[in-house]
């Protein structure tokens, strides 16, 4: 029996006089407090885009998210990472302004502009101060309809991606979802990756980018979420100034329901003195009906806390990692559920053993009553906590638009949580977790 | 553009603003204050708290830094604040392990801690009627926290796999940790903050207690809250927990004396299998905002701007754009630390170009800054950059709880932070010269992270 450490305790626990003082104290904060709704009003631009809007005047910003559905799946077959290109060179030059010009007005203006190429859409960050917005809403529009893609512009750009896939060639993380995407997806367009590989970026030309921006940049397959300090009426023309003169309707190469396969296991050699573990099995769609359940589910299994099953398992008692996760993943074509871990690599085939024992336990036999209970209060008691920065309400506004949800989600998501029963879990472990799982390492060979 | 995390690293005490900059080329009004309405009181065991309201949602961030991290190690003890960092999560008298976890995950909060050279601060955000239950929990393990070695010796296991993520898996982190030893000495920044391998095998629960003995006390601590607050009702919360706490020790942290100056140039080599693209790190050390003259840090800020913040950087306009040699080409600066601070200047070369050559390149950019200096117009760009950080962040009320507690946790006030875009605006072109004569190549420290030779293509 261990010794056990004598602490000396020079504080008591707090009296219970205390202890109803706080009591007092929290519901008085309760009564006091402002429940704050987020509406979301569905705005309709002068020339008829659809805009989901948060309006609030607390802080003087505007945060504005953005996404063309399409994204990295509409890369030419031979040449992923057009994409990915493109995303870096909207603001290295449009208009009259060239990439350094334009860099620096953006500079002059705190104005913030970013892209990012996804799997299924690309999007793009608008933030300025209100007081900016004109001027920030100019340079989107020229970034979005008139860019340059001078060629100095595009080697650079190319040149930068081209040192950051040479970098990723070792990186762990990113070899296991390689090998991973590979070995489940086959021919689909999902098995390629989204940043593309060292030859192909070498070899994408400048009619390849205009070629997927004239594509896929168009008013039909477009969603736009702001939030702060504008009004609708105020908004529309900017809107408009951006986005009304992109075409109509886009010409997106229609992207397969994926088929995924499952339960093969690949080992790729990296001399770490860890072993990255990478598990997964199909997972939903985000309108399947049982996605909900499905979410909860993996929420209990390896999701953000410090006492799901395989953070317990793995972590808490065996010291075996330092972080272990799961998720759903919800592609446009394809439902994916992933687990990972990353363990000293003398260790490493007895993490899969535990690991792959906890998902079966849990097809098996599904969760507890009690967690149940305890994941749902936690999941309905923290989604407050996603909507304390704009930024943050933006980014779930365009989420949900691309997901298909109604545009009352954010005041509808609780219920829906606390309508999950532990039937559904139990239903949606054995749907989900007794099929063959595929496994990826990376690590030394000899492991 | 691709955005790489150094980039934005150059913002030191970025925070909310209570107007906005205007451009260069307008009139200026006066500079803007961060945080207007953050309050500050203290309580009679000297805890030190801190109010930064926003109203816009139902959430606090709640945060408690102590005035204490792995610069106040001793040698052969690395690694024993962050380690005690991970098992202030392993019970305390009145509650066991896990229970504090679970209330927060029951009442809908998120957690974590983070342990720096300088401080280690632990946070939940919460839905804002949870806030006095959370610091009935923080100040319960701020006093009573109780080990025992089956809760100490499977974390020990923890910490040495984050080692393994975080360093001996990452070429990069290896080369740095390297650099940093080189270049500080005998200061304890030159020890990563995770440990020496050796010593964290050897850390025991009596370090564990030693260690929280010495500094775990609210007269060394401070509390943040940010959020759906208001003070008073803040400080009613603090008094009936972290205020029944008496002082439980004196901290006394270890002096060190400031790392010597070396005037001859060094290198730190690493090559290994895992590299697929070379790099080169030039660092210096300098002052930082409490080691130095004032001015001197704000100078420096605007320094690492006008050489290596974003594309229209001297670094990145001449090494990428011009000459071409890099691909990549940036500075950064963190100035906000109680010890000297350091200065980087990295860059990736282009295909075909040694790292060598790059390091000419760089050092030319730097001779002609000193010998021709900074115009007024960069100066004011680079203090627009700058501010634009500190705008972005009064959209959030985690990132300014962590400006402010940082701060204050080096030894900074409420005012310094609010009046630093105020000195910021101040820099002048001269200052910024003076800055750049500290970037002497005979004193820096140079790090080149190779591919092996006989793997070159």
């Amino acid at each position: 029996m261990p010794a056990l450490a004598v602490r000396s305790s020079l504080s008591p626990r707090l009296a219970p006089l205390a202890l109803r003082l706080l009591t007092l104290l929290a519901a008085v904060l309760l009564l006091a407090g402002t429940a704050q709704a987020t509406t979301v009003q569905r705005v309709t631009t002068p020339a008829g885009i659809e805009v989901w809007l948060v309006e609030d005047h607390t802080v003087p910003l505007i945060a504005m998210d953005f996404a063309f559905r399409g994204g990295a799946s509409q890369d030419p077959a031979g040449r992923p990472g057009v994409a990915s290109l493109l995303s870096t060179l909207l603001d290295e030059g449009a208009g009259d302004m060239d990439g350094p010009t334009f860099q620096r007005r953006l500079d002059e203006t705190a104005v913030r502009l970013s892209f990012d190429a996804g799997r299924d859409a690309f999007s793009g960050h608008l933030g300025t101060l209100a007081d900016r917005r004109e001027q920030a809403f100019d340079l989107l529009a020229l970034a979005l309809n008139e860019p340059r893609f001078d060629a100095d512009a595009i080697e650079r750009m190319r040149a930068q991606l081209l040192s950051s896939l040479r970098r990723n060639a070792t990186d762990p993380e990113e070899i296991a979802t390689r090998t991973f995407s590979r070995l489940v997806f086959g021919d689909h367009p999902y098995a390629r990756p989204v940043e593309g590989t060292p030859e192909t970026m070498a070899e994408i030309t400048r009619d390849d980018i205009v070629a997927y921006r004239e594509a896929t940049f168009a008013r039909s397959n477009l969603v736009i979420g702001v939030v702060g300090a504008v009004s609708a009426a105020d908004l529309g023309p900017l809107v408009d100034k951006a986005f009304a003169g992109l075409p109509e309707t886009a010409k997106l190469v229609e992207v397969p329901e994926a088929a995924p396969t499952f339960g093969d296991t690949a080992s790729e050699a990296l001399p770490n003195p860890q072993t990255v573990i990478r598990i997964g099995t199909g997972g939903l769609l985000r309108q399947d009906p049982d996605y909900i359940p499905a979410y909860v589910l993996n929420e209990i299994l390896g999701g953000g806390t410090f006492s799901s099953r395989l953070y317990t398992e793995i972590r808490e008692k065996r010291g075996l990692a330092y972080s272990t996760w799961s998720a759903m993943v919800p592609l446009d074509h394809a439902g994916l559920f992933l687990a990972g871990t990353a363990t000293r690599a003398d260790k490493a085939g007895e993490v899969v053993e535990l690991m792959t024992a906890e998902i079966r336990k849990m097809a098996e036999a599904g969760p507890s009553e009690q967690e149940l209970a305890a994941t749902k209060k936690y999941l309905v008691g923290s989604y407050a906590l996603r909507f304390d920065s704009s930024a943050k309400i933006a980014a779930q506004l365009v989420g949900l638009q691309l997901d298909g949800m109604p545009i009352d989600y954010f005041d509808t998501r609780n219920a829906l949580i606390e309508a999950v029963t532990l039937d559904d879990l139990r239903r949606v472990a054995k749907r989900l977790l007794s099929t063959p799982l595929t496994v990826v390492t990376v690590g030394p060979t000899s492991s | 553009m691709i955005r790489t995390a150094t980039t934005v690293a150059a913002i030191g005490l970025a925070a909310a603003l209570a107007a906005a900059p205007a451009f260069a080329e307008e009139a200026r009004p006066a500079p803007p204050v961060i945080g207007p309405n953050v309050s500050t009181f203290t309580l009679a065991n000297g805890l030190e708290a801190v109010v930064i309201p926003d109203h816009r949602a139902p959430v606090v961030t709640h945060m408690v830094w102590y005035k204490v991290g792995a610069m106040d190690e001793t040698p052969g003890k690395t690694g024993i604040a962050h380690f005690l960092e991970h098992l202030m999560f392993k019970g305390t008298e009145a509650h066991p392990e896990g229970e504090f976890s679970k209330v927060i995950a029951d009442n809908g909060g998120n957690e974590n801690a983070f342990t720096a050279s300088d401080y280690t601060a632990y946070f939940q955000r919460v839905a804002k009627e949870h806030l006095g239950l959370m610091m009935e929990f923080e100040a319960d393990r701020m006093a009573n926290l109780r080990l025992t070695d089956d809760k100490v010796l499977p974390e020990r296991q923890v910490i040495l796999e984050e080692r393994s993520m975080r360093l001996d898996n990452e070429p990069s982190a290896i080369l740095s940790t390297s650099m940093d030893a080189v270049l500080y000495l005998q200061h304890p920044y030159g020890v990563p903050i995770i440990g020496w391998r050796e010593d964290m095998e050897g850390l025991d629960r009596e370090d564990a207690i030693a260690f929280y003995d010495r500094y775990y006390t609210p007269n060394n601590a401070i509390l943040v809250v940010a959020g759906d607050v208001e003070p008073d009702e803040v400080r009613a919360l603090a008094e009936a927990t972290y205020g029944k706490l008496p002082r439980r020790v004196e901290p006394v942290r270890p002096e060190h004396p400031r790392p010597g100056l070396i005037e001859t140039p060094r290198f730190v080599e690493f090559a290994d299998p895992r590299v697929k693209e070379e790099n080169i790190l030039l660092k210096w050390v300098v002052p930082s905002v409490t080691t130095g003259e004032p001015g001197t840090s704000e100078a420096l800020d605007v320094l690492s701007e006008v050489l290596g913040g974003g594309s229209s950087s001297r670094l990145y306009r001449q090494l990428v754009v011009e000459k071409k040699v890099a691909t990549a080409a940036g500075a950064y600066y963190r100035g906000s630390s109680r010890g000297d601070a350091s200065f980087t200047v990295y860059a990736v070369p282009a295909p075909g170009v040694t790292l060598e050559t790059l390091r000419g390149a760089i050092l030319d950019v730097l001779a002609e800054t000193a010998k021709s200096g900074v115009g007024a117009d960069e100066v004011v760009r680079a203090g627009q950059r700058l501010l634009a950080g500190a705008i972005y962040a009064q959209d959030n009320q985690a990132t300014l709880a962590r400006i402010f507690g940082s701060a204050l946790a080096i030894g900074q006030t409420v005012e310094d932070v609010q009046q630093w875009p105020a000195r910021i605006e101040a820099v002048t072109a001269e200052a910024v010269n003076a800055a750049a004569g500290r970037l002497d190549p005979a004193r820096s420290v140079t790090g080149y992270l190779r591919v092996p030779a006989d793997l070159r293509g």
